[in-house]
């Protein structure tokens, strides 16, 4: 089968935007096709991933209004939205698109416009994915990471401060990343004694509320020298989905949605953990990453912690995680972050990461909606 | 024991709403045995529930904690959350809900009083008729 190429990428400044939502995704569209080269109507499909624009801005339709903006018509053209994994679930469309020949030429568009809104209002919007049962109890994102941070930490004897250690890891990365909301460093000491949020977690184990977007051109590999020298192959994608419910779920500490995406991803890849080089982790919450490296196979169950106490998941380490800052400084626009991760592996897979470059041939982006509700796990490979 | 308590955390008694008339904490019993809360219309092996069981009748175990102090609008601050499990003829279910107080540890043992309303249903995003907004919380046993 022809694998799924990746031929162009791009991302906005992630941050406090002044435009809105159809002005986010155009200039991230605008960019991906003009770097590769392409019309906005030689594309066949156009996916626009994004979670609430209706509910942040009152803009629904939003995938018409692209296609049009760009001028892809008469492309066809969906919105994809799986709330905070929104931008992994347009990168599964758009690979679908492409791996079953229903489309040659596919743009992935993802993004969020949040930062008009109050952080109180924000948080409504993107608690209202919980069930009744968890929403009448004033049940928020946060909270989740509060109360799985607290079991995580009692379960494995975790020191807090390697919580903390995420953060700043996190921060030192985004600083050379020119897109990203902040590009400052952040200490140890600064992060634990930022106010509590949702104890134990403080502010710096959040990340922002941000407006921004990103872009991806996807072809058969076949083709895909006719759009770039360079480009990335995705050979292994899986999507999964856990409880809506969250305290259903056996051990809070697992989240089932990463391990169960990530073995549909590393089977079709044809790769093990271990055969990874450099991945972007959704660290919505500094506790996420911890979960994640663990669900992924990196590490041991309930050891995720010991790896960033011992700087393996430095940008200089044996894995690198989160070399684009992560959702941690590079911000969060919901929409967009899971098709930023896989911006962020591209550049690293196709040696146009600048400052922040690793050694990699290999790279994987794990995008997670809710509180690891529904995941989706992108092995992606340089391409020959 | 931790402490957490401020002067807008709500008290045990005042957080207590009973009246004869308080419904159930509902949860269903499903033919394999296994309970869940909420209700799912379809359980473990894709079944129908086969009954209900009142959890408020029981008493629960704190798995874990928090007070979360960035609150949505309508939604008290700092708000107590946990996650706790009950034990019902041997069948362990959890639940989620506001603890009626901060001061609280992993292992603690709580029990569920009915509160007539848990947040304000105008203030946020979701439809007032669209869900029922009373409920319990946990309170510690001593």
């Amino acid at each position: 089968m022809d694998r799924v190429a990746i031929v162009g990428a791009s991302m906005t400044q992630f941050g406090q935007r002044e435009g809105w939502i159809r002005e986010l995704l155009a200039e991230a569209g605008q960019d991906c096709l003009a770097n590769a080269g392409v019309d906005g109507d030689d594309l066949e499909h156009l996916y626009v991933s994004n979670m609430a624009s209706g509910e942040f801005e009152g803009q629904t339709g939003i995938a018409n209004a692209v296609a049009h903006d760009l001028d892809a018509l008469p492309a066809y053209t969906a919105r994809i939205d799986q709330t905070s994994s929104s931008g992994g679930a347009g990168v599964y469309s758009a690979w679908q698109s492409v791996a079953s020949g229903a489309s040659d030429l596919t743009l992935l568009i993802g993004g969020e416009k949040m930062t008009h809104r109050s952080t109180a209002e924000a948080t409504d919007v993107i608690a209202s994915l919980t069930h009744p049962a968890e929403y009448k109890h004033g049940v928020t994102l946060p909270s989740f990471a509060g109360l799985t941070a607290r079991r995580y930490l009692h379960e494995y004897d975790a020191p807090r401060e390697s919580l903390a250690k995420v953060a700043v890891k996190n921060h030192k990365n985004g600083v050379d990343n020119p897109h990203a909301q902040f590009q400052k460093e952040v200490d140890l000491e600064t992060v634990m004694e930022s106010p509590i949020v949702a104890d134990p977690l403080r502010l710096y184990d959040f990340c922002p509320i941000t407006d921004g977007s990103a872009a991806l051109l996807l072809c058969p590999e076949s083709v895909a020298d006719e759009y770039a020298d360079e480009y990335a192959v995705i050979s292994g994608i899986g999507g999964a989905t856990d409880t809506h419910v969250v305290h259903e779920r056996e051990d809070p500490t697992v989240m089932n949605g990463v391990v169960d995406s990530s073995a549909i991803a590393y089977e079709q890849a044809g790769l093990r953990p271990d055969d990874i080089d450099v991945a972007e982790l959704h660290d919505m919450f500094t506790i996420l990453e911890f979960l994640q490296s663990e669900g992924l196979g990196f590490f041991e169950q309930g050891e995720g912690w010991k790896a960033v106490e011992e700087g393996v998941t430095d940008r200089d380490g044996e894995l690198p995680i989160n070399t684009s800052g992560g959702l941690k400084s590079k911000g969060h626009p919901l929409g967009a972050s899971g098709v930023a991760q896989v911006y962020e592996i591209y550049q690293q897979l196709t040696g146009a990461a600048g400052p922040r470059q690793v050694e990699a041939d290999t790279g994987l982006a794990c995008n997670v909606g809710g509180f690891g509700n529904c995941v989706i796990t992108t092995i992606m490979e340089a391409g020959q | 024991m931790s402490n957490h308590e401020t002067a807008s955390d709500a008290t045990d008694d005042a957080d207590a709403d009973e009246t004869d008339d308080q419904p159930p904490m509902e949860a269903a019993r499903y033919p394999d045995g296994t309970i869940l809360y909420p209700v799912h219309p379809l359980g473990p092996e894709s079944q129908e529930p086969v009954g209900t069981v009142d959890l408020s009748e029981y008493r629960a175990t704190v798995v874990t904690w928090t007070t979360s102090t960035a609150t949505p609008p309508g939604v008290r601050e700092p708000n107590h959350l946990a996650i706790v499990e009950f034990h019902v003829d041997g069948e362990p279910v959890r639940a989620i809900g506001q603890l009626t107080t901060g001061d609280v540890e992993i292992g603690d043992t709580v029990e569920p009083v009915y509160a007539a309303e848990l947040r304000d249903p105008d203030a946020g995003i979701r439809e007032r008729k669209s869900q029922s907004w009373d409920g319990y919380r946990f309170r510690p046993v001593e």
